[in-house]
């Protein structure tokens, strides 16, 4: 996966590439929208994107913690310049309530995969006890067809999981979330946001 | 006290509530039930039935940007939604408030391909600043309002309200409340003083300053704001195509219009100055050419109103967000009273080139085939150069643009961002509706006025006393230009079989005249203006005209052809 990145952020193939470190001034970011819960928002949202030309790479959707607003978690690969473009847009719209982009530095953030094997394939697998120590692998399920697993982590490592599953047997199944952040620093953009909105409220009551 | 309506009449009784006296529509399957609402409230709002939804919507545009009330268009679903769909772009570039009601089919129908079902809210979304479903009759009441509340204010836009047909015909209670907030979206930012100190502090230390007038200034209702500013520092200024009539064209720091096919001047001394200052405008490629080699010597200060504006095609040195209206006296009041006599003269030089190079050849010609110019100063002088000016787009638009002169705000009506063909005729409508005391003047070129010459209709039944006038090349003149210079002088599809004008005119019973020459058009501008009712005069022109100046497209804005 961290060689799909880079292929996709410069255009040409390169094996060692972090993409942390690339050097085009393209990089993974991270944007998190809070909105109304309305129908029709997730187009309002990519729509911005595809003007662009920019690829969502994972996007997860869910309620925020305050009731009535939507949390949009979007990972993109582009330059800064862009992105600053793309969240100023995005904030411009009216059941936006707020946008805001980071890099990784600045996120906590989590996926979730999930495996499912033929549950001979892993009975006949050797060491499966270091591979699920080394991994963290949970199991959800074993029946007589199949075994389903799923583990948590950054993309690199659970596609590291699938790598390694996949020189060793055959994957039936493969499934990875978008991606869950939270940001790092003090400041809780959420909470700033709403006082600022009610504070303009009082301006025009 | 219950107040039960049905919902087309809450409809009507909503948009009294926001003040709208005029409606511009067309009716059809799904919008029926408000329309036999509107029969009722025929006493209440003048309702104008035009002969197209796309002439509507052009129509609410020049009424909007006239009057700076939000423009309101009525019309059905699928065919008459899709329509109106040019218009509602055109508004969006154009930043003009627009509310456009849609019948939509059914609540219970939506998403079964029902008949003249489109998904007008999916079609709309990129090019609205707000569009929204109204399924029940209880949600019409605070959607007009909000929709109200969004398309005039702020950065202003249009809004869509897709209006199903069920929602017309059922009761609800009656209950109007002004939106004057709206979460998530907050029109009217406080002017922090931190950018005003960072912004006044360049202009103080400038040495060749120039503002670039847009739009936005007009929208704001700036103007007196601009002329202080301007004045206190002695600030030379350009304006954008948007932007003209925001300064009167004769004070003395109005140095033309930029971009393009702007005055040579401001373009030359927007790569000399060292800090340009933004004003209400959005650095569109037209006004900038090529951004790479666009005032990079300069510091760049940009009031806006828009967040995403500031920095999205120059980056700017210092940016005060905000209402030009509230910025601009707080600017005032930090700049120093100031004198660039010197670089104020520097623009002469330019100004004497251009005017024996282009101007006096185009507007004061003596011989030979009618020029456009000619025919839009004599026009302007017959109105003290006092008139709406409303164009169509082409070379019609910008020798308009270039030649009529103004000395109130909102004269100019014209497509800029979008620069749609066919505007002309429905503006005019919309603006001499919007401003029925001002003589207003439409220009357009043959090929534009027979996009939307259905409009003459409308004219007709409501007598609308617009002065319409035909540059008539017989060519698509603009793109003809464009051939001949970029394209080897092939002219693909751009020579006009035309009709006679005059008789489409007579069969409306629109007064008009064509004239070829010098003496006819003087004798027929005086006719034009001889009452207040519409007339169509035809200018023809001479065929292979070219509009100068012109930078290039994507070229270095000081690269300038004078012809």
């Amino acid at each position: 996966m961290a060689d799909n990145f880079k292929a996709k952020q410069c255009g040409k193939e390169c094996q060692k590439c972090n993409p942390a470190e690339c050097n085009d001034g393209k990089k993974l970011f991270t944007v998190t929208v809070f909105s109304e819960n309305q129908v029709g928002l997730l187009n309002q949202i990519s729509i911005i994107f595809t003007r662009r030309r920019l690829n969502i790479e994972s996007l997860s959707v869910s309620q925020s913690a305050l009731p009535g607003i939507h949390k949009f978690t979007i990972t993109t690969i582009t330059d800064e310049d862009t992105i600053e473009k793309v969240v100023k847009q995005i904030d411009k719209r009216i059941d936006i309530i707020k946008s805001f982009y980071n890099d990784d530095s600045d996120l906590v953030y989590q996926e979730i995969a999930m495996y499912k094997v033929a549950t001979q394939d892993f009975i006949n697998l050797e060491g499966t006890e270091e591979l699920i120590r080394k991994y963290n692998i949970r199991i959800l399920e074993i029946n007589e067809t199949c075994v389903i697993f799923e583990k948590t982590g950054h993309t690199d490592e659970t596609q590291g999981l699938f790598n390694e599953l996949s020189q060793k047997l055959q994957v039936l199944q493969f499934i990875r979330s978008g991606r869950v952040a939270i940001t790092k620093s003090k400041i809780e953009r959420l909470s700033d946001m709403l006082a600022n909105i009610e504070a303009h409220k009082m301006m025009y009551e | 006290m219950s107040n039960q309506m049905k919902g087309a009449y809450i409809l009507m009784e909503s948009l009294l509530k926001e003040n709208v006296d005029t409606i511009f529509g067309y009716p059809g399957g799904s919008i029926m039930p408000t329309f036999d609402a509107l029969y009722d409230y025929m006493d209440k709002f003048n309702y104008v039935l035009t002969r197209h939804e796309q002439g509507a919507t052009h129509a609410a545009q020049g009424y909007a940007r006239v009057s700076g009330k939000t423009g309101v268009c009525l019309v059905t679903s699928g065919p008459g939604a899709t329509n109106a769909i040019t218009g509602i772009a055109d508004a969006m570039m154009d930043s003009t408030p627009l509310v456009v009601i849609a019948g939509q089919a059914g609540a219970a129908f939506l998403g079964t391909d029902a008949f003249q079902e489109v998904d007008l809210i999916g079609c709309t979304l990129p090019i609205t600043k707000w569009s929204y479903q109204i399924r029940s009759a209880a949600d019409i009441a605070p959607a007009v309002a909000k929709a109200f509340h969004i398309a005039n204010s702020g950065r202003k836009g249009p809004v869509v309200l897709d209006f199903a047909k069920n929602a017309q015909v059922e009761m609800a209670e009656f209950n109007y409340e002004k939106c004057h907030f709206t979460r998530g979206y907050i029109p009217f930012t406080a002017i922090k003083p931190t950018q005003i100190d960072a912004a006044a502090e360049i202009i103080n230390n400038a040495k060749k300053p120039l503002a670039l007038v847009g739009q936005g200034v007009i929208l704001g209702n700036a103007e007196a704001e601009l002329k202080a500013f301007l004045e206190k520092a002695d600030i030379p200024a350009g304006s954008t195509l948007l932007g003209l009539s925001a300064l009167p064209s004769d004070h003395r720091l109005n140095k033309g219009m930029l971009g393009m096919h702007g005055n040579v001047g401001p373009n030359i001394k927007t790569n000399e100055a060292d800090v340009i200052i933004a004003i209400g405008m959005r650095f569109d490629d037209r006004v900038t050419g090529d951004l790479k080699t666009y005032a990079k010597q300069a510091k760049i200060v940009h009031l806006d109103i828009d967040n995403a504006e500031l920095d999205k095609n120059v980056k700017a040195t210092a940016k005060v967000l905000g209402d030009v209206k509230a910025s601009l006296p707080e600017l005032t009041l930090k700049i120093k009273e100031a004198k660039h006599t010197q670089w104020i003269e520097s623009f002469h030089e330019y100004e004497v080139k251009e005017d024996e190079k282009v101007i006096r050849p185009e507007v004061y010609a003596t011989e030979g085939p009618l020029k456009m110019g000619e025919v839009v100063r004599k026009i302007s002088e017959a109105t003290n150069n006092d008139a709406v000016l409303v164009t169509d787009v082409g070379q019609n638009q910008i020798m308009a643009a270039r030649y009529f002169k103004f000395t109130k705000s909102r004269s100019v009506v014209t497509s800029g961002g979008l620069g749609t063909m066919g505007f002309g005729i429905p503006a005019a409508i919309g603006a001499k509706i919007g401003a029925p005391k001002r003589t207003v003047c439409m220009f357009a070129g043959d090929g534009g006025f027979q996009m939307t010459i259905q409009e003459l209709g409308t004219i007709m039944e409501k007598q609308i006393g617009v002065k319409m006038i035909i540059l008539n090349n017989n060519y698509l003149g603009m793109v003809r230009q464009w051939q001949e210079l970029f394209f080897k002088k092939r002219y693909s599809s751009t020579p006009m079989m035309n009709p006679h004008f005059n008789t489409i005119a007579d069969a409306y019973g629109i007064k008009n005249a064509e004239v070829s020459t010098r003496e006819e058009l003087d004798a027929a501008i005086k006719e034009m203006f001889a009452d207040d009712k519409p007339y169509l005069l035809i200018a023809n022109c001479e065929e292979m005209g070219m509009v100068y100046p012109m930078v290039p497209a994507g070229e270095t804005i000081t690269n300038i052809l004078l012809g």
